[in-house]
């Protein structure tokens, strides 16, 4: 039940911050257009979030790590990635009145809108490792297979977002289903912390 | 579909034996100059090798070589005589080099994302940007969000933005065609040029529609372009128009284009599904949409 969790935890989590990093585009062409500089900014900036999410999230499986935490990780991540849709227009337009060269405009535009919810994104896959290893032998097993799940996740949310999602619905319902599928996640870490 | 493969095969034998004589490394796929029959085109090669994106007849330089490019001359029916053009997506410089040489006065901005593209114009295509021609190398939604934000107004807007495939979807908005509508000056012309065969007709139509409100929609039977011809005054009348025409057509003659055949060709009817919905930032699988059927 734990490693079934677990594992769909760490899905949704690679699932998401794909659809976030394609969608990613789409929000700030309308500000900084569709050079190749802004899917510069963008990627750079989801690497930075994501190195530092690692990161955070070693260090917080350090500290009496169970479900119940990895299901606040995943309500922080919904709550920001809610900014999106309410100010990413006026944060934009903040910016591009303030900073002349797109490319810098973009960066701190993608820094503003998406640093934030990757940071706590990457926070899952390190803390997910912890929650499942249980001897030093198997770890590399569980990382593994932790590893092919977020990214088998990221490739469907790639997919399913650029073939399907925009053809379907409106940038913001996408980005509200996505802090949705979030805060479903959490309570599914929720009910098997409980169950543990 | 079968239509645009018919078109295709019937460029393909038109322009029968490419020869690649540059190809030029860019960050937005390869641009290839060719040689066919006597003329000389730019091509992008991502995805399309077929697709010309501009051409000159090297015989007659001066003449238009494409149709697109001929009918994007239309727009001067309904702006006489601008002073302010903004061109975006430079290509080979055939529309703005001709709008320099009519209209010597004319202020002309051109746009254009790739400095590969404006290299290869200068290199092959002898466009120069001299006199009052100003060419920047930026995305078009930002120039125009800047421009407004500036204060500047052009008469003429003329949008011309392609890639390998079709328009970038972020320059078929209905918040971009909004946009541009304000950076028209009081009675300023908009001429955008569109396919007129694909799965997005009746979206960028109604799009059109929702941004300028009634306009025109010009093709002609030998092309697969469709240009729309927009302005913020009341469209004119046939009358207004065939004296428009006729007032420009010896100045047109160098550069091949039969003015005075289009007021007949200028359709104000709502020719699409009205239904479609219209392109916005937040819808718009434009690409997704064109390659389905």
């Amino acid at each position: 039940m734990k490693t079934a969790a677990v594992n769909v935890l760490a899905f949704g989590g690679g699932f998401v911050i794909m659809s976030l990093e394609l969608l990613g585009g789409r929000v700030l062409a309308p500000y900084f257009g569709g050079s190749i500089y802004v899917w510069g900014s963008i990627i750079t900036v989801f690497m930075l979030a994501l190195s530092a999410g690692y990161l955070l999230g070693g260090h917080l499986s350090l500290k009496r790590p169970n479900l119940r935490k990895l299901g606040l990780i995943l309500i922080v991540a919904g709550v920001l990635v809610c900014p999106l849709v309410l100010i990413a227009e006026p944060a934009m337009g903040w910016i591009f009145d303030r900073v002349e060269d797109p490319r810098y405009g973009s960066l701190l535009a993608s820094l503003v809108l998406f640093m934030p919810p990757t940071i706590i994104l990457g926070m899952i896959s390190p803390y997910a490792v912890r929650l499942l290893v249980k001897a030093t032998e198997e770890s590399g097993r569980v990382a593994g297979t932790l590893y092919f799940v977020s990214t088998f996740g990221s490739a469907l949310g790639t997919l399913a977002t650029s073939f399907y999602f925009v053809l379907w619905f409106e940038l913001n319902t996408i980005v509200a289903m996505l802090a949705g599928a979030l805060a479903l996640l959490a309570c599914l870490a929720f009910a098997a912390g409980r169950a543990e | 579909m079968k239509r645009a493969l018919l078109l295709a095969f019937g460029l393909a034998c038109a322009f029968p034996a490419a020869e690649v004589i540059h190809e030029e490394p860019s960050l937005y796929g390869k641009i290839l100059v060719t040689r066919e029959a006597g003329f000389l085109c730019m091509r992008f090669a991502f995805r399309s090798e077929r697709r010309r994106q501009s051409c000159i007849d090297e015989r007659a330089p001066q003449k238009m070589a494409l149709h697109y490019t001929r009918m994007m001359m239309a727009s001067l029916l309904l702006a006489p005589e601008p002073e302010s053009i903004l061109i975006t997506g430079l290509g080979g410089g055939t529309l703005p080099k001709a709008l320099a040489e009519l209209l010597p006065d004319a202020r002309i901005d051109v746009v254009e994302i790739d400095p590969a593209v404006v290299s290869v114009a200068d290199r092959f295509f002898d466009f120069r940007a001299v006199g009052n021609t100003r060419v920047f190398v930026r995305d078009a939604r930002v120039f125009t969000r800047r421009a407004l934000r500036d204060g500047n107004r052009y008469e003429l807007i003329l949008l011309d933005t392609f890639d390998g495939d079709y328009i970038p979807e972020h320059l078929m908005t209905l918040e971009y065609l909004q946009q541009t509508r304000r950076l028209l000056a009081p009675n300023g012309v908009l001429a955008a040029n569109t396919f007129a065969i694909s799965r997005l007709y009746d979206h960028e139509s109604e799009t059109y529609y929702r941004a300028f409100g009634p306009f025109f929609n010009f093709t002609v039977r030998e092309s697969a372009n469709r240009i729309v011809l927009a302005s913020t005054a009341p469209l004119p009348d046939n009358l207004a128009l065939r004296r428009a025409a006729r007032s420009w057509r010896q100045r047109l003659a160098p550069y091949g284009v039969p003015i005075t055949s289009y007021p007949r060709r200028l359709d104000r009817a709502q020719r699409w599904n009205r239904d479609r919905r219209p392109l916005t930032d937040q819808y718009s699988p434009a690409n997704v949409l064109q390659r389905m059927d």
